[in-house]
């Protein structure tokens, strides 16, 4: 097989790979914070990290290139500080398809950590355990099915990030090309029998990424 | 646009625009869109057009040309003063049309190569998939240099100083051609619109937004 294209595999899976890991760490406390507490703003909070999933891509490619790029508002600090700019470099790709699939994660653990036995939650604290503990021990594995289920759509999404990416990493032949990205390179250049190969890929992986997500989601409802 | 305008205000006959990509409004003409008169961005895509057939090759005219230009961002701290200066340390990121699908981008690769370059700035380019990306990068910054077309900075000239205009004879001229759509029912309007493209005034409009007068 050509190099370009385990480049572009391995890639994908690397970016995704990344993305998902900060997903979950992040996606987890706010799924947290949006279900169990009360506090002002708590729903425009939900509605700013829901967004990335309704928005076209190129809206949310242009707003992270307006926070993030050389001349833009935290990029310029990291410019000036360290002659360094997450443009154009698959660390840029990474930073797309976690703004893009956060919204997946914290979707379906807020669902599964509401539905959690309010009994249960009680229980822990009349027994005294701290908070941290309730959550850490009684919460979360209540709610692992939904975690697990969010973790699955976010990775399928994050492989499949094209938009915001293509905006942010750009696309460059060896560095920045993730299956999409070079999927849609060769389309456009009419090289199809190069794709086929990532096409099937593609559809495989995520075809496998919702299915265990839908095992995972039946038995909470 | 603003012929369009001077041609209504001529003739009395309204037109109607349809913009897009050339090679995207070739297909609907093959498509069998109702379309009058097409006027390409590429020889290729109108040569696309009339191979199969829908394009009255002999009302094709190539109305216009452009030039090729080497742009930088206008507080950009980087000093660059010539195609060749793309060679400096300090040049890190050039953005470049995709010179697989952009015609810009292949525009580029001509000039690099006739002095003699390109291989050595290979590696800064950043590839984008449309012109117009090139001069997003440029304006907000991002890369350190550019090439696009002469009338792409006409339409954004505060964030972008043009370093240099590549000569004519680096790269296959950028002629755009225009041509009357087989199976029009306003054969005689289209024949006036061309004929008011190629006029004194057609041209004047044309070099105010920044196009070269065809040869």
């Amino acid at each position: 097989m050509e190099n370009s294209v385990l480049f572009s595999v391995r890639l994908s899976l690397q970016v995704a790979s990344l993305a998902t890991v900060l997903i979950v760490l992040t996606g987890m406390p706010l799924a947290y914070l949006l279900a169990r507490k009360a506090f002002r703003g708590k729903e425009l909070l939900d509605v700013l990290c829901t967004l990335p999933l309704v928005l076209p891509p190129t809206v949310t490619g242009y707003y992270l290139i307006v926070l993030f790029g050389r001349n833009g508002l935290i990029g310029r600090l990291i410019y000036e500080w360290t002659g360094w700019s997450i443009m154009f470099t698959w660390y840029a790709a990474v930073l797309a398809s976690f703004i893009v699939a956060l919204p997946l994660m914290i979707k379906t653990t807020r669902a599964a950590i509401e539905s959690v036995d309010r009994n249960l939650i009680n229980a822990s604290y009349t027994l005294g355990h701290s908070e941290f503990d309730t959550a850490l021990k009684v919460i979360l594995p209540l709610a692992k099915r939904g975690i697990v289920a969010g973790t699955a759509l976010s990775f399928a999404r994050a492989m499949g990030e094209f938009g915001a990416t293509l905006m942010l990493a750009g696309n460059l032949p060896g560095r920045t090309d993730t299956m999409p990205i070079a999927i849609y390179s060769l389309a456009g250049s009419g090289e199809w029998s190069q794709a086929h190969f990532m096409v099937l890929l593609m559809t495989t992986m995520s075809g496998i990424f919702l299915y265990i997500a839908n095992r995972f989601t039946k038995r909470i409802i | 646009m603003e012929i369009g305008r001077f041609y209504e205000s001529q003739y009395g006959t309204k037109c109607v625009f349809n913009f897009g990509a050339s090679g995207d409004l070739a297909k609907q003409i093959i498509g069998g869109a109702p379309v009058d008169l097409f006027a390409s961005a590429a020889q290729k895509d109108m040569d696309e057009a009339d191979k199969q057939g829908h394009i009255v090759t002999v009302s094709r005219f190539g109305f216009t040309a452009n030039s090729v230009v080497l742009i930088t961002p206008i507080g950009a701290k980087v000093s660059l003063k010539s195609f060749e200066d793309l060679r400096a340390a300090q040049i890190e990121k050039i953005a470049v049309g995709n010179p697989k699908t952009v015609p810009a981008g292949r525009y580029a690769e001509e000039v690099f190569g006739s002095y003699q370059i390109l291989s050595s700035i290979k590696e800064k380019f950043i590839y984008t998939e449309n012109v117009r990306q090139v001069l997003d990068y440029v304006s907000r910054g991002e890369v350190d240099a550019g090439v696009v077309y002469a009338t792409d900075v006409a339409a954004r000239p505060k964030d972008i100083r043009i370093v240099a205009t590549a000569p004519e004879a680096s790269h296959k001229p950028v002629v755009y051609p225009i041509a009357i759509v087989k199976g029009t029912k306003s054969e005689a309007d289209a024949k006036a619109f061309i004929s008011l493209v190629l006029s004194k005034e057609g041209k004047k409009i044309l070099q105010k937004h920044g196009f070269k007068s065809n040869k």
